[in-house]
């Protein structure tokens, strides 16, 4: 599996073999074809950073160009799906997702809840998230937990291009509507990917390093700041367990527990705000269901409660870093000395 | 470099390992060592073993500290006698180079090969000299090429070594050519007409070995010797609860106590053998290849064609080999052998005895190609 592609081509990838096999699945978004009045280059734009590029020649009319109404679209792809098709809808960024709420969570989330399980509504939602794009507070947020505290949608945020491409084949042949975050500062990131279609499913997540000094689970951009603080850690004799949930809604608990159980210190690693957010949930379940095994504090390592900063110097503090990680392990590990 | 002096180094397991960790020693310095014995744990990406000791000696000096991460051909120790100073140990741990190795992904890249049989992508590999019968070397249910990969690079230094991915298997495309033994041999057999070849030693490992039983029957010609590693083929019995967990386990959780089942020693199943196998069996088209094939070679637990007892060791000079602890086939198999073959039950070793037990596995295939 020598093929290295980066995430970009992982998302463009899992569209493009899906719509060749499934002639259902059709997508909609702001420029994901080539903007109004781009004929003869309708091909040119592929979306704000150009992961569809290149669909449009290959699967013609199922891709959709939409006015900058999310709104209008994200409810039509929702109509879409209730009606049969397995529409994937774009959003430049989840930042835009705040008008179009009332599809998504008071539609699309309710309905095979409402209906006694007899619709169902096969939509993915696919948009950028995250912070150090230097795009300011309305184009930097990781809003994971606001989707993952809501019954009936199912929330995904990979960190790899294996993980993408997978997960992403498996939020378009899944029967309910998905929020499928992608990292902005991960498109480019590259790794294996099998050319074959593969689905990888949800609930489960991904264990990164072993480990038995503490357990640092986390999901998206930041797996690879906690890979960083691990892989410091380790020169110092400290093993950390890093676990990727890269499926925030399922999520697996089983293996995070599994993990506490061994190491008896966990670290939580979010970069959506703090309140609220998927490690207080995690540390929450945690401290419920495994108290007994914790040998120390729960720390969890997050953005502050601020909106993300435009001066690079303010964002690149905001969000959280490897030695923040490593020194949490290492607060935890002391019994909460700082 | 000093002739009294005998290195002993990071050895290479499989096509892609780069680099070792040195997880811990199992002798201590001043000890006298015979060829075979296990000196040091090492981990790779893949899995975790005890290198065992090519040459005998006395073992002067750990090179390598646990937890050290060596290149391949690294330096793990040296033995060399009592009349051997330190000082000239000293210069030569101080003089060693070690070897250059291929590098990066070009040379991963030429470590496989893919040739296209009956519309069927197949990945292979080859190793070792140009000249003389290849070695060749099939996988069993759900196996890939890699379940050799501390056999293939040994046995390359003495003849020339080409192992498969079977159609529907490790990287070669998800199709069958069909679910019988027929089928498969047709197929292996065509593979090798790609590939030009018209005689190999076989060494199959569970329905690989049976694939190759079922080829001796039809195409005599084409076998210079087979050998049978915890083979199907040999007898009804096969456990269908291992089986079954194959291939329906979807999640690590489940596919981890099924794989356990493989190993005597349960502790060898690393989580990026567990990883691998999962990326495999995601594939679409995988798990419903799986299920037809397995039903039709071993549905409700027995197995339906027994090519193997059909076997004429006079002709065809036979080697089968198990481990004590195969908890798939039972190891009792290896006495339906036919009269006249060579058989070899290993003790501490359970279905996959080539990767638990490499050593004493490699010397009895080399010495069995010698015959």
């Amino acid at each position: 599996m020598a093929r290295k592609i980066s995430m970009k081509q992982a998302i463009n990838e899992a569209i493009d073999q899906e719509m060749a096999r499934d002639p259902s699945v059709i997508m909609m978004g702001e420029d994901i074809v080539g903007g109004a009045g781009a004929d003869g280059e309708r091909d040119a734009w592929g979306g704000v950073l150009g992961v569809t590029k290149g669909l449009y020649a290959k699967h013609g009319d199922r891709l959709l160009d939409t006015p900058l109404s999310e709104s209008a679209y994200v409810g039509a792809a929702i109509g879409a799906a209730c009606c049969g098709l397995r529409p994937i809808a774009e959003l430049m960024f989840v930042d835009f997702m705040g008008v179009c709420f009332d599809q998504i969570y008071n539609q699309a989330a309710k309905f095979r809840y409402m209906f006694g399980g007899k619709a169902e509504t096969p939509v993915v939602i696919r948009a950028m998230c995250g912070a150090g794009f230097r795009a300011a507070a309305q184009h930097s947020q990781m809003l994971t937990p606001l989707f993952t505290h809501i019954p009936g949608l199912k929330v995904i945020c990979p960190s790899t291009p294996y993980d993408t491409k997978g997960l992403l084949v498996q939020s378009i042949r899944d029967n309910d509507p998905v929020i499928f975050l992608e990292h902005k500062n991960l498109y480019g990131f590259e790794g294996e990917v099998p050319e074959a279609l593969y689905a990888i499913p949800f609930g489960e997540a991904n264990v990164l390093r072993d480990g038995k000094g503490a357990t640092i689970v986390t999901y998206g951009l930041m797996v690879h700041r906690a890979l960083d603080a691990a892989a410091a850690l380790a020169k110092e004799g400290v093993e950390c367990e890093v676990i990727d949930l890269r499926t925030l809604s399922p999520i697996d608990m089983d293996t995070v527990l599994d993990s506490v159980e061994k190491t008896g210190h966990l670290v939580c690693v979010d970069e959506a705000n703090p309140r609220c957010s998927i490690a207080a949930d995690v540390s929450a379940q945690v401290a419920q269901q495994a108290f007994g095994a914790l040998k120390g504090p729960i720390e969890m390592v997050t953005a502050p409660h601020t909106p993300v900063p435009f001066s690079p110097v303010l964002e690149d503090l905001y969000i959280p870093s490897a030695a923040q990680i490593a020194a949490a392990v290492k607060r935890s590990r002391a019994g909460g000395k700082h | 470099m000093n002739q009294a002096i005998t290195p002993l180094v990071m050895p290479k397991w499989g096509l892609e390992m780069r680099q070792g960790t040195v997880s811990g020693w199992l002798v201590d310095e001043g000890t006298r060592i015979a060829v075979g014995t296990p000196v040091v744990d090492v981990e790779t990406d893949k899995i975790s073993n005890a290198v065992e000791a090519p040459d005998a000696g006395l073992l002067r000096r750990k090179v390598a500290k646990d937890g050290e991460v060596l290149p391949v051909k690294g330096l793990l120790a040296v033995l060399a006698e009592p009349e051997v100073s330190d000082a000239e140990i000293d210069a030569f741990v101080a003089a060693f180079e070690v070897p250059a190795v291929g590098e990066g992904e070009a040379d991963e890249a030429a470590a496989f090969a893919w040739t296209e049989v009956a519309g069927i992508r197949v990945r292979h590999a080859r190793r070792g000299p140009e000249a003389g019968v290849p070695v060749l070397f099939v996988h069993g249910f759900g196996g890939d090429l890699g379940n050799w990969l501390f056999n293939l690079d040994v046995v390359a230094e003495k003849a020339p070594v080409l192992a498969l991915d079977l159609p529907g298997h490790g990287q070669s495309d998800a199709r069958l050519p069909g679910t019988s033994l027929t089928a498969l041999a047709d197929f292996v057999a065509a593979f090798l007409d790609q590939l030009g070849i018209e005689r190999v030693h076989w060494v199959g490992h569970s329905m690989g070995g049976a694939v190759g039983a079922q080829l001796a029957l039809q195409q005599p010609q084409r076998l210079a010797s087979l050998t049978l590693v915890t083979s199907a083929g040999l007898g009804p019995e096969i456990d269908a609860a291992y089986i079954d967990g194959f291939v329906h386990a979807a999640s690590r959780r489940e596919l981890k106590p099924v794989v356990e089942m493989l190993f005597a020693d349960p502790s060898l199943v690393s989580r990026q053998l567990l990883d691998d196998l999962l990326r495999y069996k995601r594939i679409d088209g995988v798990t419903e290849l799986l299920g037809a094939l397995s039903g039709a070679l071993f549905g409700g637990g027995v197995q339906h064609t027994l090519p193997a007892l059909q076997l004429q060791p006079a002709q065809l000079p036979l080697l089968v080999v198990w481990g004590e602890q195969d908890r798939v086939i039972p190891a009792a198999h290896a006495r339906a052998a036919p009269a006249g073959a060579t058989t070899a039950v290993l003790a501490g070793a359970g279905h996959m005895v080539m990767m638990e037990k490499a050593g004493e596995f490699n010397a009895l295939v080399c010495k069995h190609l010698a015959r």
